[in-house]
């Protein structure tokens, strides 16, 4: 580490800070604030970080429309969330500071490059009057700093022309804020290089920003003193940063290997799922087959294909994907073949909000196919757990046979946490056997495959891979005869395979943890019961409730299709039960209908996630407060 | 799932299941059942290794009657679904049976994208110019002014020629033949079979019962030698009861039908299926409008080129070569710490 000390004041420690990055779509600012991050986790605080930025690929300049944010909180112990109000901001141009300051907790820190505060750019922004000069931020500790033409200083000797010096401000920023909070700079130094490396011009210019930033902080007068953060304890191990839609192509290559069975990904490019399509694509040594499909309907087709033919068959997509997939599914439904589809929700309806998150497709995942048509869902909670929540869904997908939805995020898939990596040893065996033999004698004696004889268990039905001889046959989405699978349209037969399909849906229950439970679990007054990405914002709000002495308990469902089997007792238990969802109380809707309890929904629909102390202002409402 | 030892030795019985086929008596679609199980044997291939991928549509029970492994999936995606499982089995022999609606209408995109990508498959296209299954309608590739029950008028729409389309989109392999010939469809499907990557066969099938007759004027035994134009590799291209028709290009380069007798027979173009460049093939697809006039028959295109299932396996397999997989790298791969 760089010694800080050397002009300033020692460090301050802080037990935790919020750092919000904001600029322009061109400023960098997603890639600023991922370096922060992971300097910051491999230092060994605990992180939890939040990327906003426009669905636009380039915005107008300097206008609000374009504003890009990366949020991150680093803390000394254990967090769940990037936190509610920034404590500092860093606001490239004037759009940045007028689009985030509302953000910014009271009195706190501001820094800008006053290079961008020109007539042109507040104008855009929408600026009447200069802030920094109209005494509009006096109640905030401002930090004026000419980020662009210290930059376009420090490069000069390099060489680098005068427009593209300017591109290396966000490593000035990086530098400086690194600074700030006493970060190591090797691994930032380290990156460029490597990322770089290609291009040794921008490379240097980068290196040079960087180190100009940092200086800027140590010897202007500007600054009193650094602050540090130190590392957080959290449990021992290994630990990696890792964002969510990563996670989740690696549980699923996990799934692969712990299934034996090759992996099959049909995609079509979406916001924000289309992470996943390229980390699978990059796998090949593990023997992925990805197809970047004509449209949505074909990605998933193609991974029903490869199912009958032995694969993990996996489609990635959001929720308009969902809607194109839809028929597909109900194929998959009828032929009763493992597949995972995974919708990485954003804002909706149609288009919607396609860079902003949303947890609205609950129902459309239990219900958007004609027919009775159920099929399991499994929802991850946090970045790290879409791994986990990946390698459940094949598990459930090839022990059932039977198509599963994972749900996860925008939020989820952008945002990243500390993950302390699982031993392999601690990973499920979820390997399948597929059917080599007849399974049906005649009258006659003849021995024959049929293709619908169930597991009397699991009441899944054998898997019988092209190549195996003997046990050719057809199947098809027109309704067939219970055990033998011959096209039926016989009433009986369809009101018992309806009933069968529901049924083999419902048993998985019986193969699924209780429902998680913490906090006042004995005796709440409340219990709080959230899905998904709510995760961490409950869990703060909980223990908030819980530290101003009210009881209150959390309960967080990963199975959302079928439920864990005590979810009826657990809602029943306690007299009030409030259910925080970014989306107008969709699994308040499912929790009333099949346990007849008085759920309340707790609603946002922003594209931006809970806040903590959002939900405990609404939590603490509740209860009467 | 490669046999070291050959196939056994089975018969045209062998490749039927045993379902019933459930088409309107006198559908043409039987005649293309029978040629390919008459077909099949020959080919040197198992029924284990076979799969049969149909959309919906009358053809599209196809796969019901064939004893091999079988998918009846949903409307138009056949050509998707089959992509998949060519791609995960590159061992297989996969097929996809459909029909005009199914592959040209509601499935378009997803017929032109297998050509297109040229995954090893072979799709064989039903065209009885109308939609069978739900009773009558037009379909894309029907005549104007086609009078159905939902173009009481007559239709507007301007057909799809299959085989233009098929060209049109890439594809490596493209071939018409008709359902009252079985010798010509056997030998046209064989071929189809034997081609690497995406193989496109049309066939002509009457419907008679919503569309009887469409095919008549060219494929009755009647009329088949001078109203259908053989296309043979390597030899000049010419029909008629005394082979007295050819086609020639003219000064504009356009694809003409002439007498050979005035122009004399050396003038007569000799058919290439295998030019890389398919402007030929597609003039020789335009040199009928329906199946009123003159209409080639046969393989317009055959050429090689990189199927999209070995190309996926030649990048897993270098891929591999480098190292095969590792997890637990995997998860390590990014920085670490320790606590
Ligand atoms: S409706 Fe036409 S195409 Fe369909 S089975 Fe009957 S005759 Fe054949």
């Amino acid at each position: 580490m760089v010694d800080t000390a050397a002009r300033s004041g020692a460090p301050e420690q802080l037990d935790r800070v919020i750092v919000r990055f904001a600029g322009d779509s061109g400023d960098g600012m997603q890639l600023t604030g991922e370096r922060f991050t992971t300097t910051s986790a491999l230092f060994g605080n605990d992180i939890a970080t939040l990327p906003e930025f426009p669905a636009e690929i380039r915005a107008p300049a300097g206008t609000l429309a374009g504003v890009s944010a990366f949020q991150v909180h680093i803390s000394d112990h254990e967090i769940t969330t990037p936190g509610d109000a920034p404590n500092v901001l860093v606001a490239m141009n004037p759009a940045a500071l007028r689009s985030e300051l509302g953000k910014l907790e009271g009195g706190g820190t501001i820094i800008v490059n006053t290079d961008s505060f020109d007539e042109r750019n507040l104008t855009k922004a929408g600026y009447r009057a200069n802030p920094l000069a109209d005494g509009s931020l006096d109640t905030y500790s401002l930090y004026e700093v000419p980020m662009t033409s210290l930059t376009k200083e420090a490069v000069a000797p390099l060489g680098v022309k005068p427009r593209d010096a300017e591109r290396s401000k966000n490593f000035f920023a990086l530098g400086l804020v690194s600074w700030m909070y006493t970060r190591p700079v090797e691994p930032t130094l380290d990156w460029i290089e490597s990322r770089f490396a290609a291009r040794p011009q921008v490379r240097d210019a980068n290196v040079a920003a960087f180190k100009a930033g940092h200086a800027f902080g140590e010897t202007a007068e500007l600054f009193d003193h650094p602050f540090s953060v130190k590392p957080a304890r959290l449990a021992p191990g290994t630990y990696t940063n890792i964002n969510g839609n990563t996670a989740l192509a690696w549980g699923l290559i996990a799934a692969s290997e712990l299934s034996r069975l090759p992996l099959f990904l049909g995609s079509y490019p979406i916001t924000p799922a289309s992470d996943i399509l390229h980390e699978l694509s990059k796998h090949k040594d593990f023997g992925v087959r990805t197809l970047q499909a004509e449209d949505e309907i074909a990605g998933i087709g193609a991974a029903l294909g490869a199912a009958f033919a032995g694969h993990l068959g996996v489609t990635t997509t959001s929720g308009p994907g969902i809607a194109l997939k839809s028929e597909t599914m109900g194929l998959a439904v009828s032929m009763e073949l493992p597949l995972v589809i995974i919708d990485i929700q954003r804002g909706g309806p149609s288009t919607g909000l396609p860079t902003k998150t949303e947890a609205a497709d609950l129902l459309q995942a239990m219900y958007g196919r004609h027919g009775e048509s159920p099929i399991p869902i499994v929802a991850a909670y946090t970045p790290s757990h879409c791994f986990d929540a990946a390698i459940e869904a094949a598990r459930i997908a090839l022990r059932y046979r039977t198509p599963v939805i994972l749900l996860s995020d925008g939020y989820l898939a952008n945002g990243s946490e500390p993950w302390r990596l699982p031993e392999l040893s601690e990973l499920p065996d979820i390997s399948v056997t597929f059917a080599t033999e007849p399974n049906h004698t005649n009258p006659d004696g003849s021995r024959v495959f049929w293709p619908y004889l169930r597991d009397p268990e699991t009441l899944a039905r054998p898997w019988a891979v092209p190549g195996t001889p003997g046990l050719e046959h057809r199947i098809g989405g027109i309704e067939k005869e219970d055990g033998s699978g011959n096209i039926s349209y016989e009433p009986a037969n369809h009101e018992r395979m309806v009933h069968l399909r529901a049924e083999r849906v419902r048993r998985i229950a019986d193969d699924i943890p209780p429902t998680m439970l913490r906090g006042d679990v004995e005796d709440a007054e409340v219990l709080v019961l959230g899905w998904g990405s709510t995760w961490g914002a409950i869990d703060g709000a909980v223990d908030r409730c819980r530290a101003r002495g009210r009881r209150v308990a959390h309960a967080h469902l990963v199975h959302l299709n079928p439920f864990p089997r005590d979810l009826g007792d657990v809602v029943r238990r306690y007299p009030r039960v409030v259910v925080p969802e970014m989306n107008l109380g969709q699994l308040t809707r499912l929790v009333r209908a099949e346990f007849l309890v008085d759920a309340r929904s707790i609603t946002k629909v922003q594209g931006v996630p809970f806040t903590a102390s959002e939900l405990e202002a609404a939590i603490l409402k509740e209860l009467g407060d | 799932m490669t046999d070291l030892l050959p196939p056994p030795t089975t018969t045209p019985k062998d490749w039927a299941s045993d379902q019933e086929p459930r088409w309107c008596p006198g559908c043409g679609d039987y005649s293309i059942l029978k040629a390919v199980q008459t077909m099949m044997p020959g080919l040197g291939v198992s029924r284990e290794d076979t799969v049969f991928v149909s959309g919906i549509g009358c053809a599209a029970r196809f796969p019901y009657y064939m004893n091999t492994y079988g998918m009846h999936t949903i409307h138009g995606r056949a050509p998707a679904i089959a992509t998949g499982l060519a791609m995960a089995r590159p061992d297989l022999d996969v097929w996809v049976v459909t029909g005009d609606g199914d592959a040209l209408s509601i499935g378009g995109n997803h017929l032109i994208h297998a050509l297109r990508r040229n995954i090893d498959i072979t799709i064989v296209l039903f065209n009885n110019q109308i939609y069978g299954l739900t009773k009558g309608q037009y379909s894309p590739t029907s005549e104007i002014g086609k009078v159905t029950k939902s173009t009481p008028f007559g239709s507007l729409d301007h057909p799809f020629n299959p085989v233009s389309l098929a060209l049109g989109a890439e594809a490596s392999f493209v071939a018409r033949t008709h359902d009252m010939d079985r010798a010509h469809m056997v030998e046209t499907l064989e071929r189809a079979h034997a081609h690497r990557g995406a193989a496109f066969v049309e066939v002509y099938q009457n419907c008679n019962v919503f569309n009887d007759g469409a095919f008549e004027g060219i494929t009755s035994r009647a009329n088949r030698d001078s109203m259908l134009i053989p296309l043979v590799h390597g030899e000049p291209i010419r029909f008629g009861p005394d082979k007295e028709k050819g086609v020639v290009l003219d000064g504009q380069g356009r694809a003409r039908i002439v007498d050979v007798a005035d122009v004399g027979p050396d003038s007569v173009l000799v058919h290439d299926e295998a030019r890389a460049e398919p402007g030929l093939a597609f003039m020789l697809s335009r040199l009928s409008s329906g199946p009123h006039e003159p209409t080639p028959v046969g393989v317009f295109r055959a050429v090689d080129r990189p199927h999209y299932g070995s190309e996926t396996s030649r990048q897993i397999e270098a891929a591999v070569q480098r190292g095969v997989g590792d997890l637990n790298a995997l998860l390590h791969s990014r920085p670490t710490w320790t606590v």
